[in-house]
């Protein structure tokens, strides 16, 4: 069973959905996405996911955008984030990484995978390619036992979705809305379709979990998720809420943490 | 004159949109999901377009009647004298809207009404393909959105002010360099959110499948024209055909017809900016660094880690880190070759085709009247006299002039009659 499997089997027997966190590793500094990170595994995030920091992303929207802009800008390296995995791995938490094609391609997908692995990493999210063009990650991960966690979006055909969820493993992630990364107001009403295409639509008996992911800001929003969605992943939100307290680091942390225990009541309170 | 979309060449992709197979070759679809079935749909839609006599014939009437082609094929005689080859031009710098660009949008925009949709958003660098895009969403009745970087909205003055005329909304991109690479970022981000009634009109011949194939067959044209032109004014093909590549759809617009052709030479050129050896260039394929921007396997400009590496060019329209990934592939393959021309290579040849011949081009023509000017001597040598060059002549100059007005001192009081700042002005007469 891999690692991210093992976190949402244990939220499922508190009769739950996981509570998913993401943020760029070098966002504010590497040591202080590592401190937010732990920050957020302590105040309640089951699995984490660390991004990627790449110049050219096409999922993301302005806010981790910018978080991004600036990791880059503070000299950031692919080794920076398996240093960062690694930190945060060692809390016991499963750790993803979340990224572009292209850093992979870049350094060899085989080697890459070796120093996920060798940083503890748990597998990888991979917003901007489809099992059907990712066979030598498909190797890379099958060999060493990474989740491979690949998207599906609303507008996936039935077709897509079943070649798709054939080739996660960990967990699925269902992108609520048909836009790029952002909080909303609102959550979206195309999500709990897709859910429950997707549930249907998975290779029988592999229980594969669905994570619903790009929308969410807070712990209402949360539990309105977790009623149909084995896992809620938030990105832009704890993002947005070390942009908005730049300035004092302590500020940011606490902010973060009480993101997180809202998030994390949320996901109990379906 | 009829296009020929429908044909084939030993160079196209295969149906996964692989340009020399998946394990060595270049290509394919590198995408988030939620664009996945809108481009398989696009595929499909294309497939059949193609195929389709009702719709080629339509294009072709609006190719004719609308964008003022088929081009001519001139014999630039005082060029030719120049370089000792016979050079011709082909005269896309004629073209309603003034560049290769038309034909590209008329195809596109055409196969988005068939497909039924609304809207239309498109990235631009130099603004022609933003131009040529509002142009074709005011012929066809589509609401238009143009993303541009703010650098290019800036030294393009002129072109954004055309799109919001032609009904277009225009939105200058902060982010990243704040050129192309990054107009094509937040039109793709727009796209997600908004393709069950939004096409996106790709401008050159890269991006994810279908759109170098899409593009490439539409754009086709170009070569297949010029193709028939040259036997029947010149009485056969030329020995060697040139183009500037910065996506790569002039260029391919060109090679197309020619490519299974072993006799014909094609050359590519790239734009070299400061000098490929400084590192500030566009040259990408020269770099030869395999890796996936904007939806394909391609050359890419990127460092050790992956991360896009900004290029640079005097001009806009070449100011791209990436390239058609069948460019790519006819590089590896042998069958194109590919070089740089430096910013001042080009300018000079601006001056000089300019000057010799009363046709002021886009700096990107330039760059392949540079090209032209350097291969002409061995080009003279491998076939004797009477050597023949075609070069594509994408586009004309009037949206280059304020960089133009500030190489070459232009403004200056009597600068026209000095031979200073710059060599070409005064090579050239
Ligand atoms: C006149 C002209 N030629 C060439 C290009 C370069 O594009 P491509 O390489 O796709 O032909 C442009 C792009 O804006 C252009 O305006």
């Amino acid at each position: 069973m891999s690692t991210s499997s093992v976190a949402y089997a244990k939220a499922k027997a508190e009769n739950r959905a996981a509570l998913v966190g993401y943020l760029p590793a070098g966002f504010p500094t590497v040591e202080g996405s590592i401190e937010a990170l732990t920050t957020m595994v302590e105040a309640g995030c089951d699995i984490i996911e660390i991004g990627l920091p790449y110049s050219d992303p096409v999922m993301d929207g302005p806010t981790i955008q910018d978080a991004v802009q600036q990791a880059l800008d503070g000299g950031v390296r692919v080794d920076d984030v398996f240093r960062v995995v690694e930190a945060v791995a060692a809390t016991g938490v499963p750790t993803l990484v979340m990224t572009s094609w292209n850093p992979i391609e870049r350094r060899g997908v085989d080697r890459f995978a070796q120093q996920l692995q060798d940083a503890g990493g748990a597998g990888l999210i991979t917003p901007d390619i489809t099992p059907d063009f990712a066979l030598e990650w498909i190797e890379a991960a099958d060999a060493r036992d990474l989740d491979k966690v690949f998207l599906v979006a609303p507008s996936s055909t039935d077709e897509r979705i079943t070649m798709t969820t054939a080739e996660c493993r960990g967990f699925v992630y269902a992108t609520a809305v048909m836009g790029v990364t952002g909080a909303r107001a609102k959550t979206s009403d195309l999500a709990a379709p897709l859910v429950a295409r997707t549930k249907q639509l998975s290779p029988a008996g592999t229980d594969l979990p669905v994570g619903v992911g790009l929308g969410v800001s807070n712990g209402a929003q949360a539990a309105e998720m977790a009623a149909y969605a084995d896992g809620v992943i938030v990105g832009s939100a704890f993002v947005r809420t070390l942009l908005d307290n730049r300035s004092d680091e302590q500020a940011a942390l606490k902010a973060l943490a009480s993101l997180t225990e809202d998030l994390a009541a949320g996901v109990r309170a379906r | 004159m009829t296009t020929h979309i429908h044909e084939t060449t030993s160079y196209d992709a295969d149906e996964f949109g692989w340009f020399g197979g998946e394990a060595e070759g270049f290509g394919g679809r590198f995408m988030p999901e939620a664009l996945m079935k809108a481009l398989i749909e696009l595929d499909e839609a294309w497939q059949d377009a193609k195929a389709d006599p009702t719709f080629v014939a339509e294009f072709d009437a609006i190719l004719r009647d609308y964008a003022n082609l088929p081009s001519p094929l001139y014999h630039a005689t005082l060029l030719s004298d120049r370089l000792g080859v016979r050079v011709l031009l082909k005269r896309e710098d004629l073209n309603h809207t003034g560049a290769h660009k038309i034909r590209n949008v008329l195809g596109q925009a055409l196969l988005t009404k068939r497909m039924g949709k609304t809207r239309v958003i498109a990235e631009t660098g130099a603004g022609q393909h933003g131009v040529a895009s509002a142009t074709a969403a005011a012929y066809f009745g589509l609401d238009c959105t143009v993303y541009m970087g703010k650098v290019d909205t800036d030294r393009q003055a002129l072109n954004v002010a055309r799109m919001r005329l032609l009904g277009a909304e225009v939105v200058p991109v902060p982010s990243g360099s704040g050129t192309l690479k990054d107009a094509i970022n937040e039109a793709l981000r727009d796209w997600v959110a908004s393709v069950d009634h939004t096409a996106y009109l790709f401008g050159t011949a890269a991006g994810p499948h279908p759109f170098p194939t899409l593009v490439r067959d539409i754009v086709r044209g170009i070569g297949d024209e010029a193709r028939v032109q040259a036997v029947e004014q010149f009485g056969g093909l030329p020995n060697a055909v040139v183009a500037a590549v910065g996506g790569g759809s002039n260029a391919i617009g060109l090679f197309t017809a020619f490519l299974d052709d072993e006799d014909v030479e094609i050359h590519g050129f790239e734009a070299g900016g400061d000098g490929f050896e400084t590192g500030r260039h566009a040259a990408t394929i020269q770099a030869n660094d395999p890796g996936v921007l904007h939806g394909a396997r391609t050359y890419v400009l990127q460092d050790e880690d992956g991360q896009t590496i900004e290029s640079h060019s005097i001009s806009a329209g070449l100011d791209y880190p990436g390239v058609g990934p069948q460019h790519a592939w006819l590089a590896k393959s042998g069958r194109v070759s590919y070089t740089s021309i430096t910013d001042k290579e080009a300018m000079d040849a601006f001056a000089l085709l300019s000057r010799c011949e009363g046709i002021i081009p886009a700096i990107e023509s330039a760059h392949a009247i540079a090209g032209a000017i350097k291969i002409a001597p061995e080009v003279k040598e491998r076939h004797g006299e009477g050597a023949t060059i075609l070069i594509n002549l994408s586009g004309r100059g009037d949206k280059d002039m304020g960089t133009a007005i500030e190489y070459f001192g232009l403004g200056d009081e009597g600068a026209g009659a000095r031979s200073d700042k710059h060599s070409g002005l005064g090579e050239a007469k």
